[in-house]
């Protein structure tokens, strides 16, 4: 099936990118800003994903409540995700209404109102949302790894904001952060589907030409140190079972050694899925697996790098088992870490991880809605091309490659271990 | 959109085998994969209460060792091609799935009779799988929400058997041996009742033929008819029962009562008043009132569940542990206001609008197809049923819906959950 791919940029600096594809009556328009925690100082941790909020509370075309039920009556679905890099909204419409949601996304990146009253009842909104994801034990460990992993990057801190914050933000910050960031020249769209390209593209400068660009956000630069020690750290809570957090810092995705650390991943870990609709697959042949699950050192195990701009990190996380101690799993971890730093892997083991992500890519592109995030996200870190020779990247690692970025990042004066371990109630009530 | 675009009868193939096994496909032919989907009646009903988890323990063990393939060739050989297959456990039935590249769909139909047929529940993936069970156990009385669920299923259903998950505690668990797991899988794995759903790039009679090779000669004598659950009444009260966890910082509140069973003529009525009530736009009135008015909330939403036997009608939310009074409150009288007046016919447009925009994008993938040839099969809908669907839909009258939510709706009668601090 042919689909045809367009990027171009608007005068006003918006980046659009196109991809028609005519299975379904469908269309998915995404649109990105290069805004996340990466961009936020202490005082105002979490304060992209609580304007990703007020996104949604209304502006005067189109008064909260409206929008959403504007939406759901053209039986669309929307959303927002705000993460380290990014915050980004979508609409997957029936092809013939998606007019809808151009209208709005154009309108709510210059004229969303942010109303006192709208801000004070989305902060218990989202400290509700902190304090259910606080009940998760690997929350509070993930959360202590992260802090311990990056002292200066803002990389330090949870994507939803530390609680503090979160209670003293005021509605000018929000105010402040949304319109330094929301801007055309500071954005994305990546629409995919069943639409004529000229016609949208015509339909784009319409809604979006006219927004004047705005001054290029400051940036921080507060780049992490080399790490120079392992760090260990101890989380205590309810419950009865332990967890193990280890992270390695990694490269940006742009690094030419993110591929050879993707094969290395699959490899270790399993094959990672860079689908967020889609899904991926089971990892009980990795090596990782069979060391720590399979020998009974742990009763699950999972592993994964993720794509950003500056150099974040490789995680495992290991949930021991009942009985055994953390220090027998890190143990084989740190086993299975010497065997790819001494061994060279085989061939076949490249191509086996390039026909895994062949797979998880045809999956992934059933969904129309995932077609459009693959484009937008992409953007972020790298760009459309990153992901179009992502096959080809992975085919020319070398087990050279392999051994040697195993050797250069996953040493561990490098890295984080997290330990939650459970106290039983008497103990936490003294 | 043209309704010819959805599954019909004349681009379903369905085809009963001698054996009673039901082969549904549909080709797509616009993405180079496929998926393999299905179940048959050998679910967690059979359990006793001394063994409960034994039909989720049995399922989770045909994938660790069959007569042909150990544990670590079985997920290689899945593992390397990029594909997925798996089972497990339902009240009813035990369901698999996978999906491959089209050109590996003779491994996931490999997987899927190799596992039904012939599984040799190795010793030591038994002990394996039991530890890793009894952790999963462990980690879900930490979880709020899975325990209000849970809390709220044993108040609803108290003498039904719906009362249990089907997971087992870390008691029943340790009690079942090899021989329970066989005798399970012996006494009740086999052909009749069972469905095999195909989607993707293949042709029908290619992928029936497939089915046919491999489970054409499948019997067992020894195997029960379909379980079947009786009805029963709603609560004679208002019930409530706290689960406390400590060191939460949020309680996961579940609230409800009986819904319509799936077959049920309101069963549409239902599910488009519970939309109106907690699901469209940003979670309907209820998300309205609880998430967007009050704050009080991230997530609050209801949801009709309705199956063979009977359907539970909730709603689901995360609050401080503070705010549980207010919330149990406020969703009250949303359903006060819903029983008393009803919906207005603006809101039922709305939800019928979103109920046949949304059909497309249902419909989009693989799996979302082999689910709705699922659906059509399991409750007998016709093959048409998609696209009569909108037709359905619009026969709603905001009438029925204020009779559907008088009938199942008893603010008196709530049961009432609530699990953290």
């Amino acid at each position: 099936m042919t689909q045809k791919f367009t990027k171009t940029t608007l005068t006003n600096g918006l980046t659009v990118l196109l991809k028609e594809i005519h299975s379904a009556p469908l269309i998915s328009s995404w649109v990105w800003y290069r805004v996340g925690s990466r961009n936020e100082v202490p005082g105002k941790t979490g304060i992209s994903h609580w304007v990703e909020h007020m996104q949604f509370k209304g502006t005067p075309k189109f008064p909260a409540n409206v929008l959403d039920k504007a939406i759901s009556r053209e039986g669309g679905v929307w959303n927002a995700f705000t993460y380290l890099d990014f915050t980004t909204y979508y609409e997957t419409m029936p092809a013939d209404k998606i007019d809808l949601a151009l209208q709005l996304e154009s309108d709510r990146m210059q004229n969303s109102l942010f109303e006192p009253e709208e801000v004070a009842s989305e902060r218990t909104v989202v400290i509700s949302e902190r304090e259910g994801n606080e009940n998760s034990p690997m929350f509070k460990l993930s959360e202590a790894t992260q802090a311990a992993a990056f002292r200066i990057h803002p990389y330090h801190h949870k994507v939803i904001g530390d609680m503090a914050d979160l209670k003293s933000m005021t509605r000018d910050d929000l105010y402040e952060h949304y319109k330094a960031y929301y801007a055309p020249n500071n954005a994305v769209m990546a629409i995919a589907g069943d639409f004529d390209t000229e016609k949208m593209l015509e339909r784009i400068k319409e809604l979006f030409g006219g927004i004047p660009a705005a001054p290029a956000p400051r940036q921080l630069s507060r780049p992490e140190t080399e790490p120079s020690g392992e760090l260990s750290l101890t989380v205590e809570g309810t419950g009865d079972t332990t967890y193990v957090q280890a992270c390695y810092h990694f490269p940006a995705a742009t690094d030419p050694d993110f591929f050879p650390l993707t094969v290395l991943d699959t490899l270790l870990a399993g094959a990672s899925s860079l689908n967020m609709f889609g899904g991926g697959i089971s990892n009980k042949t990795s090596r990782l697996y069979r060391a720590l699950v399979e020998s009974e050192l742990t009763v699950g195990m999972s592993g994964g790098a993720q794509a950003t701009i500056d150099p974040y990190l490789y995680s495992i996380v290991m949930v021991i088992h009942p009985e055994k101690t953390p220090a027998e799993a890190l143990a084989a971890l740190d086993a299975e870490i010497a065997r790819v730093q001494d061994e060279k892997i085989s061939e076949e083991e490249v191509t086996r991880a390039v026909k895994q992500a062949k797979a998880l890519f045809a999956y992934g592109s059933e969904s129309i809605t995932n077609q459009g995030f693959w484009m937008g996200y992409t953007e972020m870190f790298a760009d459309y091309e990153w992901f179009e020779n992502y096959l080809d990247n992975l085919a020319a690692v070398t087990p050279e490659d392999v051994q040697r970025v195993a050797k250069k990042y996953f040493q561990k004066k490098a890295r984080v271990v997290g330990t939650y371990l459970p106290v039983n109630e008497e103990n936490i009530n003294e | 959109m043209n309704n010819k675009a959805y599954p019909g009868a004349d681009d379903i193939t369905r085809v009963e085998l001698k054996n009673g096994i039901t082969v549904l496909c549909r080709s797509n032919f616009n993405s180079p994969s496929i998926v393999l989907r299905g179940n048959l009646p050998a679910g967690s009903l059979f359990d006793t209460e001394e063994k409960l988890g034994l039909a989720d323990f049995t399922a989770s063990m045909l994938m660790r060792g069959t007569e042909k393939n150990d544990f670590q060739s079985i997920y290689d050989a899945l593992e390397s091609v990029g594909a997925s297959f798996n089972f497990d456990a339902n009240t009813h039935t035990i369901g698999f799935g996978g999906r491959a590249l089209s050109e590996d769909l003779p491994l996931l139909m490999e997987m899927l009779s190799e596992g039904l047929r012939k599984p040799t529940f190795p010793t030591e993936h038994i002990e394996r799988l039991r530890a890793q069970h009894i952790a999963g156990l462990a980690m879900r009385d930490q979880d709020t929400r899975d325990m209000a669920e849970l809390v709220f299923d044993e108040i609803l259903y108290h003498d039904h058997p719906y009362r249990h998950t089907g997971d087992g505690t870390a008691e029943t668990i340790g009690s079942i041996t090899r021989d329970d797991l066989v005798d399970f899988h012996q006494k009740h794995y086999g052909p009749r009742n069972m469905v095999v759903a195909v989607v993707g790039a293949i042709e029908a009679d290619d992928a029936v033929k497939q089915v046919e090779a491999i489970l054409g000669d499948w019997q067992n004598p020894e195997q029960p008819p379909k379980p079947t659950v009786g009805d029963m009444p709603p609560l004679e009260e208002q019930t409530r029962r706290h689960h406390p966890i400590a060191g939460k910082s949020q309680t996961d509140l579940m609230m409800g009562f009986l819904g319509p069973k799936r077959l049920d003529d309101d069963y549409m009525a239902a599910s488009l008043g519970n939309s109106i009530l907690g699901r469209f736009g940003l979670m309907g009135r209820i998300g309205d009132s609880v998430r967007e008015k009050s704050g009080l909330a991230y997530y609050a939403y209801s949801s009709v569940s309705a199956g063979q036997g009977p359907g539970a009608w909730y709603i689901s939310a995360g609050v401080n542990p503070a705010n549980v009074e207010k919330a149990i409150d406020l969703i009250t009288k949303e359903l006060e206001f819903f029983i008393k007046d009803g919906v207005t016919e603006e809101e039922l447009k709305d939800n019928k609008s979103n109920y046949i925009g949304s059909l497309p994008l249902s419909l989009e993938s693989n799996g979302g197809v082999a689910g709705a040839l699922l659906n059509i099969e399991r409750y007998d809908l016709g093959l048409d049923y998609y696209r009569q669907y909108p037709d359905r839909v619009r026969a709603v009258t905001c009438e029925d819906i204020l009779a559907v939510a008088r009938k199942y709706i008893k603010t008196e009668r709530l049961a009432i959950a609530t699990a953290g601090a």
